[in-house]
């Protein structure tokens, strides 16, 4: 092995690039080359490092140091001062409240972090298996395989208390052994990576950052339930993520760790990948079945569920790629390292995607019941210069907010339904008070009424009569009988919708109308929007809700 | 056809043709190959917003209208795009170099606002970017 004085770890995540770091890679070689340092200095591309905003991010080992805004144009400097003379270039350090934090572990982004989902990303290249396998990669498959029953692995999953991260939250050993009882010759696992929650990029982080990780999940998966196929879902919107899955998947076969008899066992077990189209219903499972079997992405009735009935008709089990993530390190390290974690009902860690009026946005992992005062004061930063917090919104269009008297409610499964709201798959929008709460309800009711498949009534067309009342109201002509209609009109929507997205479709209105009542009011009553977002100008600026499908 | 699913192929039909859609004798030639009806292709191709049935520009502009992008005022770069391209959502410019579309969420939350064009990821845009960018695609430098 090539022993080098310096590793330049640059991040390659799809933000990062589209920031501007398309191109560092090849500068930095440049320069290195003219001062002729290419065997001292080793340059990685690597996956997501978590703070997005502040980049494109480069990090120097053995020290550490964090470079942020990094541009091609820097790379001349960086080799001349950094890597030739020692001598760090400050003006690119992570800068905070004025303050300069020289290394990585220094600041208070990264420090007050767990890291298990993210383990390795922003640490290897995701396009070399040997660097994810020199982490300890592949470890707890070998593990699984050689010394453990699929009894035992389902039952240290089970012990671990890992619940289903797509949002829901359930058990996921339940959800195994569930689909292990069934009598089948053919099963599947599915890793569900058609993210769609708007102001959720987690799955797609780890995807681009270490897929090796969820390949390994998934084989671990196949071998607890007697799978011998897994397909990935995935959005056609991440490109980077279908690009590095398809390599890792092509470097993972020939490795001989997928395919036939792995490591040498009578499991054999391999993942294709399916792609998504554009359709935001299909991160519901059933939907995401009809849509592998080259269907509508329409959801189906359950029971019969997946465990039972999945893909072609076989028992089949749903995972999402956070979930996956975690089970190689609570195989290898068990079911009592993961509980060290979060709290008895929610055991691990959490990544959220901190986004909105915050100074730090990016991917945060923190222990599960953390409360969100630490990942948006302590982590984030806190809310830009001469702000104020007024609400965190989570779950998405699932979801709804948090105002400020909760900021140190522990963030679980447990206590965020009481809330009334969901963890859903992680997005977290902070609002400071330039945003119009009643705006905020009616974005993701648009959102809803365009991406409802149409199939039942009560979310095709009470969604749509939702966001007619809200367009009523942020456009002055509402009547304070629109509110009761709005609470009565949500809660027989949540009961009677067929799938998840119809029955989580109400919770914005609903729960912006619990705490941000009075906002409603200023707007019917005085109509004024008080955060000044809604135009309010009558009648004729009333939108006209459309269906984007063609008939 | 092993190892690819009807909504796999109907994406490469799509890439493949420089009109950016899938047309009505491919589709019924798919709804052979998978012994399904072609009614039941056209219900697949009009369900997934990615796909079309109508010719489309060359390059797919994709905006995204998350929460975080529309916090960070992403309303001004659709306004911007309108203008310079002088289209609509949903339309294509009169050169065929450009179709502007809508997307849920791109997951770009901390460099809002952000678009694609085609594969390639755009974020933290300015107003000012736009015209820049577009010029730059027109000429094929991105």
């Amino acid at each position: 092995m090539k022993i080098y004085r310096i590793h330049a770890l640059i991040c390659a995540g799809a933000q990062c690039l589209a920031a501007g770091g398309n191109g560092l890679e090849d500068a930095l070689k440049e320069e290195l080359k003219k001062h002729d340092l290419t065997e001292e200095v080793n340059i990685v591309e690597t996956g997501c490092m978590g703070s997005c905003e502040l980049g494109p991010l480069m990090v120097v080992y053995p020290e550490g140091v964090i470079y942020t805004k990094v541009k091609p144009e820097d790379a001349a400097e960086i080799v001349e001062e950094h890597f030739l003379k020692g001598r760090p270039v400050k003006r690119l350090l992570w800068k905070q409240e004025e303050k300069r934090f020289p290394t990585l572990s220094e600041v208070p982004f990264f420090a007050k972090q767990t890291k298990i989902v993210l383990r390795n990303c922003g640490l290897i290249n995701p396009e070399d298996i040997n660097e994810y396998i020199a982490q300890g990669g592949y470890e707890a498959l070998a593990k699984a395989l050689t010394e453990m029953t699929p009894e035992d692995v389902i039952k240290v999953i089970k012990d671990s208390g890992l619940r289903g991260r797509g949002g829901a939250g359930f058990p996921t050993g339940q959800k195994w052994e569930f689909a292990y009882k069934q009598q089948s010759d053919t099963k599947y696992i599915i890793c569900n990576a058609d993210e769609g929650d708007p102001g959720a990029y987690m799955d797609r982080s780890v995807l681009e950052g270490d897929p090796h990780s969820v390949l390994e999940g998934m084989a671990i998966a196949g071998y607890a339930i007697g799978a011998q196929k897994g397909y990935i879902y995935i959005r056609a919107e991440y490109p980077l993520a279908v690009k590095r899955l398809e390599i890792a998947i092509k470097q993972a076969r020939a490795a001989g760790l997928l395919g036939k008899n792995i490591f040498g066992t009578n499991f054999s077990f391999d993942i294709e990948l399916r792609m998504g189209a554009g359709a935001f219903v299909c991160g519901e499972e059933t939907a995401l079945i009809n849509s592998i079997e080259g269907k509508r992405g329409e959801p189906r009735k359950k029971p019969p569920f997946p465990a039972q009935k999945g893909v072609f008709g076989k028992p089949t089990v749903i995972n999402n790629v956070e979930t996956l993530a975690n089970v190689p390190v609570i195989i290898e390290k068990g079911a009592q390292f993961f509980r060290k974690f979060g709290t008895e009902k929610s055991p691990g860690t959490k990544v959220f995607a901190l986004a909105g009026k915050v100074n730090i946005t990016g991917l945060v992992e923190v222990p599960l019941g953390t409360p969100l005062r630490t990942i948006v004061f302590d982590i984030g930063g806190g809310i830009p210069e001469g702000h104020t917090f007024k609400a965190a919104q989570t779950g998405g269009p699932s979801g709804g907010v948090i105002p400020a008297e909760y900021l140190d409610v522990p963030m679980d499964y447990e206590n965020l339904p009481q809330l009334g709201t969901i963890m859903g798959s992680g997005g977290l929008i902070v609002m400071d008070e330039t945003s119009c709460m009643v705006d905020v309800a009616k974005f993701f009711l648009k959102f809803t009424v365009d991406e409802s498949c149409g199939k039942c009534t009560p979310c095709r067309e009470g969604t749509r009569q939702m966001l007619n009342i809200l367009e009523k109201i942020t456009s002055g002509n509402g009547t304070m009988e629109d509110i009761d209609r709005l609470e009565k009109l949500g809660n027989i929507i949540k009961l009677t919708s067929l799938c998840g997205l119809g029955q989580t479709a109400p919770n914005p209105v609903l729960s912006t109308l619990r705490y941000f009542r009075d906002e409603y009011i200023a707007h019917i009553k005085d109509k004024k929007c008080p955060a000044n977002v809604c135009s309010m100008r009558g009648a004729k600026n009333e939108r006209k809700v459309v269906n984007r499908r063609p008939a | 056809m092993k190892g690819k699913s009807l909504i796999d192929v109907l994406h490469e039909i799509q890439e493949s043709n420089p009109e950016n859609y899938v047309p009505e004798n491919l589709a019924k030639k798919v709804s052979d190959t998978f012994k399904t009806s072609p009614a039941k292709v056209y219900g697949v191709v009009t369900f997934y917003t990615m796909f079309s049935v109508m010719p489309r520009g060359k390059h797919i502009i994709r905006v995204c209208r998350s929460l975080s992008c529309h916090l960070a005022d992403g309303k001004k770069i659709v306004k911007k795009l309108k203008e310079e391209l002088g289209i609509d959502f949903g339309e294509t410019t009169e050169d065929k170099e450009f179709t502007l579309e809508e997307s849920s969420c791109l997951g770009m939350c901390s460099i809002a606002p952000s678009m694609m064009i085609d594969d390639v990821p755009f974020g933290n845009l300015k107003e000012e970017d736009i015209p820049v960018i577009l010029k730059k695609v027109r000429e094929g430098v991105l």
